[in-house]
Protein backbone atom coordinates (compact mmCIF):
# COMPACT_ATOMS: atom_id res chain seq x y z
CA UNK A 1 0.00 0.00 0.00
CA UNK A 2 1.32 3.26 -0.43
CA UNK A 3 2.41 5.60 2.13
CA UNK A 4 0.38 8.84 2.41
CA UNK A 5 2.31 10.30 5.45
CA UNK A 6 4.77 13.23 4.45
CA UNK A 7 7.88 12.87 4.66
CA UNK A 8 8.44 15.70 7.43
CA UNK A 9 5.39 13.61 9.38
CA UNK A 10 7.73 10.67 9.07
CA UNK A 11 11.12 12.84 10.10
CA UNK A 12 9.33 14.26 13.00
CA UNK A 13 8.33 10.71 14.47
CA UNK A 14 7.07 10.62 17.79
CA UNK A 15 9.18 13.92 18.38
CA UNK A 16 11.90 14.52 20.61
CA UNK A 17 12.61 11.98 23.93
CA UNK A 18 13.97 15.38 25.78
CA UNK A 19 17.16 12.66 27.06
CA UNK A 20 20.35 11.41 26.16
CA UNK A 21 22.39 14.00 27.39
CA UNK A 22 22.57 12.21 30.72
CA UNK A 23 23.81 9.52 28.57
CA UNK A 24 26.17 11.13 26.83
CA UNK A 25 27.70 13.17 30.24
CA UNK A 26 27.82 9.78 32.09
CA UNK A 27 29.55 8.06 29.62
CA UNK A 28 32.49 10.53 29.57
CA UNK A 29 32.25 11.05 33.52
CA UNK A 30 32.82 7.23 33.69
CA UNK A 31 35.34 6.75 31.22
CA UNK A 32 37.42 9.84 32.95
CA UNK A 33 37.13 7.77 36.08
CA UNK A 34 38.17 4.53 34.44
CA UNK A 35 41.80 6.32 33.33
CA UNK A 36 43.61 6.58 36.57
CA UNK A 37 41.54 3.00 38.52
CA UNK A 38 42.70 1.02 35.33
CA UNK A 39 46.04 2.05 35.57
CA UNK A 40 46.20 1.99 39.30
CA UNK A 41 44.62 -1.80 38.89
CA UNK A 42 47.11 -2.20 36.38
CA UNK A 43 50.48 -1.30 38.31
CA UNK A 44 49.13 -2.89 41.86
CA UNK A 45 48.59 -6.51 40.42
CA UNK A 46 51.84 -5.89 38.41
CA UNK A 47 54.20 -5.27 41.54
CA UNK A 48 52.20 -7.69 44.11
CA UNK A 49 53.47 -11.82 44.21
CA UNK A 50 50.82 -13.31 42.69
CA UNK A 51 49.49 -15.38 45.39
CA UNK A 52 45.61 -16.14 47.39
CA UNK A 53 47.01 -14.84 50.60
CA UNK A 54 48.52 -11.57 49.77
CA UNK A 55 46.06 -10.68 47.47
CA UNK A 56 43.40 -11.26 49.72
CA UNK A 57 45.26 -8.77 52.38
CA UNK A 58 45.51 -6.36 49.55
CA UNK A 59 42.04 -6.35 48.86
CA UNK A 60 41.20 -6.16 52.89
CA UNK A 61 42.82 -2.75 53.06
CA UNK A 62 40.26 0.19 53.39
CA UNK A 63 41.35 2.01 50.58
CA UNK A 64 41.82 -1.29 48.18
CA UNK A 65 38.08 -2.41 49.05
CA UNK A 66 36.78 1.48 48.05
CA UNK A 67 38.66 1.76 44.83
CA UNK A 68 38.40 -1.64 43.65
CA UNK A 69 34.23 -0.96 44.50
CA UNK A 70 34.61 2.53 42.66
CA UNK A 71 36.38 0.52 39.52
CA UNK A 72 33.67 -2.09 39.40
CA UNK A 73 31.02 0.07 39.47
CA UNK A 74 32.39 2.57 37.11
CA UNK A 75 33.29 -0.47 34.85
CA UNK A 76 30.23 -1.61 34.55
CA UNK A 77 28.07 1.18 34.24
CA UNK A 78 30.28 2.37 31.76
CA UNK A 79 29.87 -0.63 29.43
CA UNK A 80 26.26 -0.60 29.89
CA UNK A 81 25.93 2.82 28.58
CA UNK A 82 28.52 1.86 25.74
CA UNK A 83 26.60 -1.87 25.29
CA UNK A 84 23.34 0.68 24.56
CA UNK A 85 24.76 2.94 21.98
CA UNK A 86 25.95 -0.41 19.77
CA UNK A 87 22.46 -1.58 20.30
CA UNK A 88 21.11 1.63 19.37
CA UNK A 89 23.13 1.48 16.33
CA UNK A 90 22.75 -1.83 14.79
CA UNK A 91 19.86 -3.19 15.87
CA UNK A 92 16.94 -1.98 14.18
CA UNK A 93 13.82 -3.24 14.82
CA UNK A 94 12.56 -2.46 17.61
CA UNK A 95 10.98 -5.45 19.71
CA UNK A 96 14.54 -7.00 19.35
CA UNK A 97 16.53 -3.56 20.05
CA UNK A 98 14.21 -2.97 23.01
CA UNK A 99 14.90 -6.86 24.00
CA UNK A 100 18.55 -6.20 23.74
CA UNK A 101 18.60 -3.30 25.87
CA UNK A 102 16.80 -5.01 28.84
CA UNK A 103 19.39 -7.88 28.50
CA UNK A 104 22.57 -6.21 28.42
CA UNK A 105 21.78 -3.91 31.17
CA UNK A 106 20.50 -7.24 33.42
CA UNK A 107 23.45 -8.64 32.26
CA UNK A 108 26.00 -5.77 33.36
CA UNK A 109 23.82 -5.30 36.56
CA UNK A 110 24.28 -9.07 37.52
CA UNK A 111 27.97 -9.31 37.07
CA UNK A 112 28.86 -6.00 38.20
CA UNK A 113 26.61 -6.62 42.12
CA UNK A 114 28.81 -10.00 41.30
CA UNK A 115 32.03 -8.11 41.73
CA UNK A 116 30.64 -5.97 44.53
CA UNK A 117 29.53 -9.13 46.70
CA UNK A 118 32.75 -10.46 45.90
CA UNK A 119 35.37 -7.48 47.41
CA UNK A 120 32.57 -6.90 50.06
CA UNK A 121 32.70 -10.45 51.03
CA UNK A 122 36.88 -10.24 51.28
CA UNK A 123 37.09 -7.19 52.84
CA UNK A 124 34.44 -8.17 55.44
CA UNK A 125 34.67 -11.89 55.78
CA UNK A 126 36.32 -13.51 58.25
CA UNK B 1 18.86 -1.43 10.71
CA UNK B 2 22.25 -1.78 9.70
CA UNK B 3 23.01 -3.68 6.09
CA UNK B 4 26.32 -4.62 5.57
CA UNK B 5 25.43 -6.63 2.19
CA UNK B 6 23.23 -5.60 -0.94
CA UNK B 7 19.72 -7.07 -1.51
CA UNK B 8 20.61 -9.72 -4.64
CA UNK B 9 18.72 -6.96 -7.05
CA UNK B 10 20.78 -4.02 -5.83
CA UNK B 11 24.20 -5.60 -6.61
CA UNK B 12 26.29 -4.24 -9.18
CA UNK B 13 27.37 -6.05 -11.99
CA UNK B 14 29.97 -5.10 -14.98
CA UNK B 15 28.46 -3.03 -17.73
CA UNK B 16 29.31 -2.22 -21.29
CA UNK B 17 32.46 -0.42 -22.50
CA UNK B 18 32.21 2.67 -24.63
CA UNK B 19 35.41 3.36 -25.95
CA UNK B 20 37.14 6.64 -27.15
CA UNK B 21 36.97 7.19 -31.00
CA UNK B 22 40.46 6.44 -32.96
CA UNK B 23 42.96 8.24 -32.81
CA UNK B 24 42.59 9.60 -29.19
CA UNK B 25 45.90 9.88 -27.87
CA UNK B 26 44.93 11.35 -24.11
CA UNK B 27 42.37 8.88 -22.58
CA UNK B 28 40.79 8.56 -19.38
CA UNK B 29 38.52 5.60 -18.37
CA UNK B 30 35.61 6.45 -15.87
CA UNK B 31 33.44 3.76 -14.20
CA UNK B 32 29.91 4.73 -13.71
CA UNK B 33 27.12 3.74 -11.98
CA UNK B 34 24.10 3.37 -13.71
CA UNK B 35 20.98 1.51 -12.90
CA UNK B 36 17.35 1.97 -14.56
CA UNK B 37 14.07 1.46 -12.14
CA UNK B 38 11.92 0.70 -15.40
CA UNK B 39 14.02 -2.15 -16.90
CA UNK B 40 13.95 -4.63 -13.84
CA UNK B 41 18.04 -5.57 -14.09
CA UNK B 42 20.15 -4.96 -11.31
CA UNK B 43 22.66 -1.98 -11.18
CA UNK B 44 25.60 -2.09 -13.58
CA UNK B 45 28.86 -0.20 -13.82
CA UNK B 46 29.69 1.21 -17.28
CA UNK B 47 32.93 2.56 -18.44
CA UNK B 48 33.81 5.33 -20.80
CA UNK B 49 37.15 6.28 -22.22
CA UNK B 50 36.91 9.90 -22.47
CA UNK B 51 38.92 11.96 -24.49
CA UNK B 52 40.71 14.32 -22.55
CA UNK B 53 42.29 16.74 -24.85
CA UNK B 54 38.48 17.78 -25.79
CA UNK B 55 37.14 17.61 -22.05
CA UNK B 56 36.99 20.79 -19.24
CA UNK B 57 38.91 19.67 -15.79
CA UNK B 58 36.53 18.89 -13.66
CA UNK B 59 34.37 14.96 -13.31
CA UNK B 60 31.35 17.22 -14.21
CA UNK B 61 32.90 18.16 -17.30
CA UNK B 62 33.58 14.49 -18.23
CA UNK B 63 30.28 13.82 -16.95
CA UNK B 64 28.77 16.15 -19.37
CA UNK B 65 30.58 15.07 -22.08
CA UNK B 66 29.95 11.31 -21.62
CA UNK B 67 25.91 12.42 -21.96
CA UNK B 68 26.42 14.75 -24.86
CA UNK B 69 28.75 12.33 -27.15
CA UNK B 70 28.58 9.09 -26.13
CA UNK B 71 25.56 7.87 -23.80
CA UNK B 72 22.40 10.21 -23.72
CA UNK B 73 20.55 7.84 -21.23
CA UNK B 74 23.13 8.86 -18.32
CA UNK B 75 21.17 11.03 -15.76
CA UNK B 76 22.40 12.87 -13.47
CA UNK B 77 21.60 16.11 -11.44
CA UNK B 78 23.67 19.36 -12.12
CA UNK B 79 22.92 22.95 -12.01
CA UNK B 80 25.82 26.10 -11.61
CA UNK B 81 29.11 24.08 -11.85
CA UNK B 82 30.39 26.12 -9.90
CA UNK B 83 30.06 24.92 -6.43
CA UNK B 84 27.45 27.16 -4.68
CA UNK B 85 24.03 24.50 -5.97
CA UNK B 86 25.10 21.68 -4.45
CA UNK B 87 22.86 19.57 -7.19
CA UNK B 88 25.78 17.47 -8.42
CA UNK B 89 26.93 15.85 -5.18
CA UNK B 90 28.12 12.48 -6.22
CA UNK B 91 30.74 9.69 -4.47
CA UNK B 92 33.57 10.17 -7.04
CA UNK B 93 36.89 7.79 -6.73
CA UNK B 94 35.39 7.05 -2.90
CA UNK B 95 34.49 9.89 -1.45
CA UNK B 96 30.92 12.19 -1.54
CA UNK B 97 31.65 15.55 -3.39
CA UNK B 98 31.26 17.68 -5.82
CA UNK B 99 31.46 16.79 -9.66
CA UNK B 100 31.73 20.33 -10.36
CA UNK B 101 34.77 20.95 -7.89
CA UNK B 102 35.96 17.58 -8.01
CA UNK B 103 39.38 17.80 -10.54
CA UNK B 104 40.11 14.57 -12.68
CA UNK B 105 43.30 15.27 -12.47
CA UNK B 106 43.75 14.49 -8.79
CA UNK B 107 42.29 11.24 -9.36
CA UNK B 108 44.19 7.93 -9.63
CA UNK B 109 43.90 5.18 -12.23
CA UNK B 110 40.12 5.24 -13.27
CA UNK B 111 37.70 7.70 -12.35
CA UNK B 112 34.74 5.73 -10.23
CA UNK B 113 31.77 7.67 -10.07
CA UNK B 114 28.17 6.63 -8.15
CA UNK B 115 25.25 8.16 -6.37
CA UNK B 116 25.37 9.21 -2.86
CA UNK B 117 25.79 6.12 -0.90
CA UNK B 118 22.83 4.35 0.92
CA UNK B 119 19.87 6.84 -0.73
CA UNK B 120 17.47 5.65 -2.60
CA UNK B 121 18.32 5.62 -6.31
CA UNK B 122 15.97 7.50 -8.56
CA UNK B 123 18.06 6.80 -11.77
CA UNK B 124 21.56 6.05 -12.52
CA UNK B 125 23.25 8.97 -10.50
CA UNK B 126 20.16 10.94 -9.38
CA UNK B 127 19.66 10.01 -5.68
CA UNK B 128 15.96 10.36 -3.96
CA UNK B 129 16.98 13.33 -1.07
CA UNK B 130 13.41 13.15 0.24
CA UNK B 131 14.23 12.46 3.72
CA UNK B 132 17.42 14.74 3.73
CA UNK B 133 15.49 17.94 2.91
CA UNK B 134 12.53 16.45 5.19
CA UNK B 135 15.23 16.59 8.08
CA UNK B 136 16.12 20.36 7.25
CA UNK B 137 12.65 20.91 7.40
CA UNK B 138 12.11 19.59 10.25
CA UNK B 139 14.79 21.93 12.34
CA UNK B 140 12.39 24.61 11.24
CA UNK B 141 15.51 26.45 9.97
CA UNK B 142 13.94 30.48 10.38
CA UNK B 143 14.21 32.72 12.73
CA UNK B 144 12.18 32.76 15.68
CA UNK B 145 11.52 35.52 17.96
CA UNK B 146 8.97 37.03 20.54
CA UNK B 147 10.48 40.48 21.02
CA UNK B 148 8.55 42.22 17.69
CA UNK B 149 10.60 43.61 14.86
CA UNK B 150 11.71 46.88 15.04
CA UNK B 151 9.15 49.37 13.26
CA UNK B 152 12.25 51.39 11.38
CA UNK B 153 14.87 49.11 10.89
CA UNK B 154 16.38 45.49 11.03
CA UNK B 155 17.35 43.25 13.97
CA UNK B 156 20.81 44.27 14.76
CA UNK B 157 23.80 41.83 15.75
CA UNK B 158 27.22 42.36 16.68
CA UNK B 159 29.84 41.68 14.68
CA UNK B 160 31.60 39.14 17.01
CA UNK B 161 27.68 37.56 16.96
CA UNK B 162 27.83 37.63 13.28
CA UNK B 163 31.08 36.38 13.35
CA UNK B 164 29.82 33.36 14.87
CA UNK B 165 27.64 32.12 12.07
CA UNK B 166 30.99 31.64 9.54
CA UNK B 167 31.55 28.04 8.72
CA UNK B 168 27.82 27.78 9.32
CA UNK B 169 25.30 29.34 6.93
CA UNK B 170 27.66 28.04 3.68
CA UNK B 171 26.23 24.76 3.66
CA UNK B 172 24.82 24.09 0.46
CA UNK B 173 22.67 21.36 1.54
CA UNK B 174 24.42 19.22 -1.18
CA UNK B 175 24.11 15.93 1.24
CA UNK B 176 27.56 14.80 0.69
CA UNK B 177 28.56 14.84 5.17
CA UNK B 178 24.65 13.05 6.12
CA UNK B 179 25.05 10.54 3.00
CA UNK B 180 29.20 9.56 4.31
CA UNK B 181 27.92 8.96 7.84
CA UNK B 182 27.53 5.57 8.64
CA UNK B 183 25.03 6.58 11.72
CA UNK B 184 23.22 8.21 8.93
CA UNK B 185 23.17 5.10 6.93
CA UNK B 186 21.99 2.92 9.89
CA UNK B 187 19.46 5.07 11.69
CA UNK B 188 18.67 7.86 8.72
CA UNK B 189 15.31 7.63 9.51
CA UNK B 190 15.69 9.06 13.13
CA UNK B 191 18.92 10.49 13.05
CA UNK B 192 18.77 13.77 11.32
CA UNK B 193 22.18 14.17 10.26
CA UNK B 194 25.81 16.33 9.91
CA UNK B 195 23.93 18.90 7.78
CA UNK B 196 20.22 19.47 9.17
CA UNK B 197 22.36 19.62 12.87
CA UNK B 198 24.70 21.74 11.55
CA UNK B 199 21.75 24.16 10.10
CA UNK B 200 19.98 23.45 13.69
CA UNK B 201 23.69 24.73 15.34
CA UNK B 202 23.55 27.76 12.64
CA UNK B 203 19.98 29.37 14.15
CA UNK B 204 20.96 27.87 18.20
CA UNK B 205 23.59 30.52 18.26
CA UNK B 206 22.44 33.29 16.11
CA UNK B 207 22.01 35.80 18.60
CA UNK B 208 18.98 37.78 16.99
CA UNK B 209 16.81 34.34 17.67
CA UNK B 210 15.04 33.76 20.81
CA UNK B 211 14.02 30.17 20.49
CA UNK B 212 17.69 28.65 21.57
CA UNK B 213 16.22 26.66 24.32
CA UNK B 214 13.22 24.92 22.11
CA UNK B 215 15.54 23.84 19.37
CA UNK B 216 17.94 22.50 22.21
CA UNK B 217 15.16 21.01 23.52
CA UNK B 218 13.89 19.10 19.65
CA UNK B 219 17.79 17.87 19.34
CA UNK B 220 18.04 16.70 22.56
CA UNK B 221 17.31 12.87 21.76
CA UNK B 222 18.95 9.24 21.65
CA UNK B 223 18.20 9.30 17.95
CA UNK B 224 17.75 12.98 16.81
CA UNK B 225 21.30 14.17 18.09
CA UNK B 226 22.99 11.58 19.79
CA UNK B 227 23.68 8.92 17.22
CA UNK B 228 26.80 11.49 16.36
CA UNK B 229 29.80 9.76 17.41
CA UNK B 230 32.34 11.68 16.28
CA UNK B 231 33.10 9.65 13.19
CA UNK B 232 34.32 12.67 11.22
CA UNK B 233 33.47 11.52 7.89
CA UNK B 234 31.22 15.10 7.66
CA UNK B 235 33.81 17.35 8.11
CA UNK B 236 36.25 14.96 5.97
CA UNK B 237 34.22 15.00 3.19
CA UNK B 238 32.35 19.03 3.05
CA UNK B 239 33.33 20.17 -0.70
CA UNK B 240 32.74 23.32 1.27
CA UNK B 241 34.93 23.04 3.65
CA UNK B 242 32.84 23.12 7.15
CA UNK B 243 33.55 21.16 10.06
CA UNK B 244 29.50 19.82 10.96
CA UNK B 245 31.09 17.47 13.16
CA UNK B 246 32.31 20.68 15.48
CA UNK B 247 28.81 22.23 15.40
CA UNK B 248 27.61 18.89 16.50
CA UNK B 249 29.80 18.43 19.19
CA UNK B 250 29.13 22.43 20.13
CA UNK B 251 25.54 21.73 20.36
CA UNK B 252 26.19 18.62 22.94
CA UNK B 253 28.07 20.93 25.29
CA UNK B 254 25.34 23.73 24.97
CA UNK B 255 22.97 20.36 26.22
CA UNK B 256 25.03 19.57 29.10
CA UNK B 257 25.90 23.29 29.78
CA UNK B 258 22.25 24.11 30.64
CA UNK B 259 21.89 21.55 33.37
CA UNK B 260 24.80 22.49 35.20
Amino acid sequence: MQDLRSPLSKVKGLGSAKDGTHHFWHQRLTSLLLIPLVLWLGFSLAAMPLEHVALLEWIRQPFVTVALLLLIFAVFYHAKLGLQVVIEDYVGTHSRRTLMLLLSSFLCLLIGIVGVVSVLKIAFGA
Amino acid sequence: MAEFTLPANSVVKPGKLVKAPEGTTNVRRFVVYRYDPDDGQNPRTDTYEVDMDSCGPMVLDALLKIKDEMDSTLSLRRSCREGICGSCSMNIDGANTLACTQSIATIKGDVKVYPLPHQPVVKDLVSDLTNFYAQYAAIEPWMKTDTATPPDRERLQSRADREKLDGLYECILCACCSTSCPSYWWNGDRYLGPAALLNAYRWIVDSRDEATGERLDELEDPFKLYRCHTIMNCTKVCPKGLNPAKAIAATKKLLVQRKM
